[in-house]
């Protein structure tokens, strides 16, 4: 299987503690920085009704569905809280000039 | 009654669920209010020191209107202190049940979570259900054959809404469900919203709470008194008018089937103590809008997109000046709703609203 290593934009782009969208070929993706300055990627909707994960509320590493409150850790990918029961698939990413890059299969 | 006025299936099972969806209803996108990631990022920081205040008041309210109530117990002076304490327990609990539900009130998720469990018992709202039932409240927010919350059906059920005064339908229904749920059985509705991955925590709750009602009854038999009940159970009755007062507020004779919360929730302005009492469920557009955002920051949030929305209600009487003539028309027209006026520096509604009734 093919890895590829995608520039998903600056990476200063994200706010500390915040989360924004990132579009790769038709597909979403949320993009994370910590409060720690560290970065994360998951996929772009909620496992529960594929809302965007993009417009939600980011607090240490959970991230929170902004239609139902799901809870997931964007570091693992973990459900964390109902009404999300669904793991979110999570992504290598690296920055690089600072540039952000995600590795997607 | 309108002739050609044919009576909808409220049902999640029925016709209108699968209308709903073929119109495109069901888990459609809805309208958002223009608002900037910033502002937005600063309304959803969550902080536990308003939700601790203020459980830390309702909780002392209780103890001391409730012991009051117990130490006056024979005089009529125990009647002031029985209706508060009730208002607490069968009313305000409500509100609690709501923000801890969306674990927006505290920061700290387990007094989220045991706020939750307390104020689920309290209002006769199993956690498990309630919990999904919301969730496709907020999906599907007042679209006929998706949204289990919806008060009261076109025609009004007026006789439902009288016996709700008293909780008195909620009662009958929510026992009847324990009593189901208790067995190790969902109704065909819930299986529509309950993962099965969650049902086993619904059979063990209702268990649980059987458990407490008998342990309530034998105490007032081994007592020969109701007050053990009037401390535990019967406040969920007796004490349940004021969060109908509320909760009639919320969408009451306003649009079915529009993907827009400002056309189908109302903002109403209360007191400070109904704003205690109600954690602010009164911003309803704003609350709809952004679930994310905690009870203590709605204030904030009706400000910055108040030019968005409908003009907001000035109190509940003038809100109740629009909902009982609506009520009372929906008896002889179930098509009319009170349609809401959008300011003309707002966004327009962009999907489809049905034709005005006026």
């Amino acid at each position: 299987m093919s890895e590829t290593w995608i520039d998903a934009g600056a990476a200063d782009r994200i706010s500390l503690e915040d989360v924004a969208p990132f579009e790769h070929q038709g597909r979403q993706y949320a993009l994370f920085r910590t409060a720690d300055d560290r970065y994360f990627a998951t996929d772009g909707l909620c496992t529960h009704e594929q809302v965007e994960l993009a417009d939600g509320f980011v607090s240490g590493t959970i991230i929170e569905c902004p239609m139902h409150n799901g809870q997931f850790d964007f570091t693992t990918g973990e459900a964390k809280g109902a009404p999300a029961c669904v793991n979110l698939a999570t992504y290598p990413v690296k920055v690089e000039g600072g540039r952000l890059l995600v590795k997607l299969d | 009654m309108s002739a050609a006025f044919v009576s909808r299936d409220y049902s999640l099972v029925g016709p209108e669920a699968e209308k709903a969806v073929a119109a495109g209803l069901a888990s459609a996108k809805w309208y958002s209010p223009p608002i900037t990631r910033p502002e937005l990022k600063e309304l959803m920081r969550r902080d536990d020191g308003p939700a601790i205040r203020d459980t830390l008041i309702w909780f002392a309210a209780l103890i001391v209107s409730g012991g009051l109530g117990f130490w006056l117990w024979g005089s009529w002076a125990a009647v002031p202190f029985f209706l508060v304490y009730g208002v607490l327990y069968g009313s305000a609990s409500d509100s609690r049940w709501h923000e801890c539900g969306h674990r927006t009130a505290f920061k700290t998720k387990w007094m989220n979570d045991a706020v939750y469990q307390i104020a689920c018992f309290m209002i006769l709202r199993e956690p498990e259900i309630w919990r999904w039932s919301h969730t496709r409240h907020h999906t599907d927010t007042v679209i006929v054959g998706r949204d289990p919350e919806i008060i009261t059906p076109r025609p009004p059920d007026v006789l439902s809404l009288f016996l709700n005064i008293f909780s008195l339908k909620n009662a009958v229904i929510f026992f009847r469900k324990v009593f189901l749920h208790a067995a190790g059985w969902l109704t065909e509705e819930e299986t529509t919203f309950v993962p099965a991955s969650e049902r086993p925590k619904v059979y063990r709750t209702a268990r649980i709470y059987l458990a407490i009602y008998a342990l309530v009854i034998a105490a007032c038999i081994y007592f020969r008194s109701i007050v053990p009940a009037m401390l535990v159970g019967l406040p969920s009755l007796y004490g349940a008018w004021l969060q109908l007062y509320f909760g009639c507020t919320q969408h009451l004779g306003l649009a079915e089937d529009v993907l827009d919360h400002r056309l189908n929730s109302r903002t109403v302005y209360m007191n400070p103590i109904f704003r205690f009492l109600y954690w602010n469920m009164n911003y309803h557009v704003e609350h709809h809008l952004f679930p994310l955002i905690p009870y203590h920051a709605l204030p904030k949030l009706h400000a910055a997109i108040k030019a968005d929305c409908p003009e907001p209600y000035p109190s509940t009487i003038a809100a109740y000046r629009e909902i009982i003539p609506a009520l009372a028309r929906q008896l002889k027209d179930p098509t009319y709703y009170v349609r809401r006026e959008l300011p003309e520096a707002a966004r327009p509604a962009p999907f489809g609203l049905a034709p005005a009734k006026t």
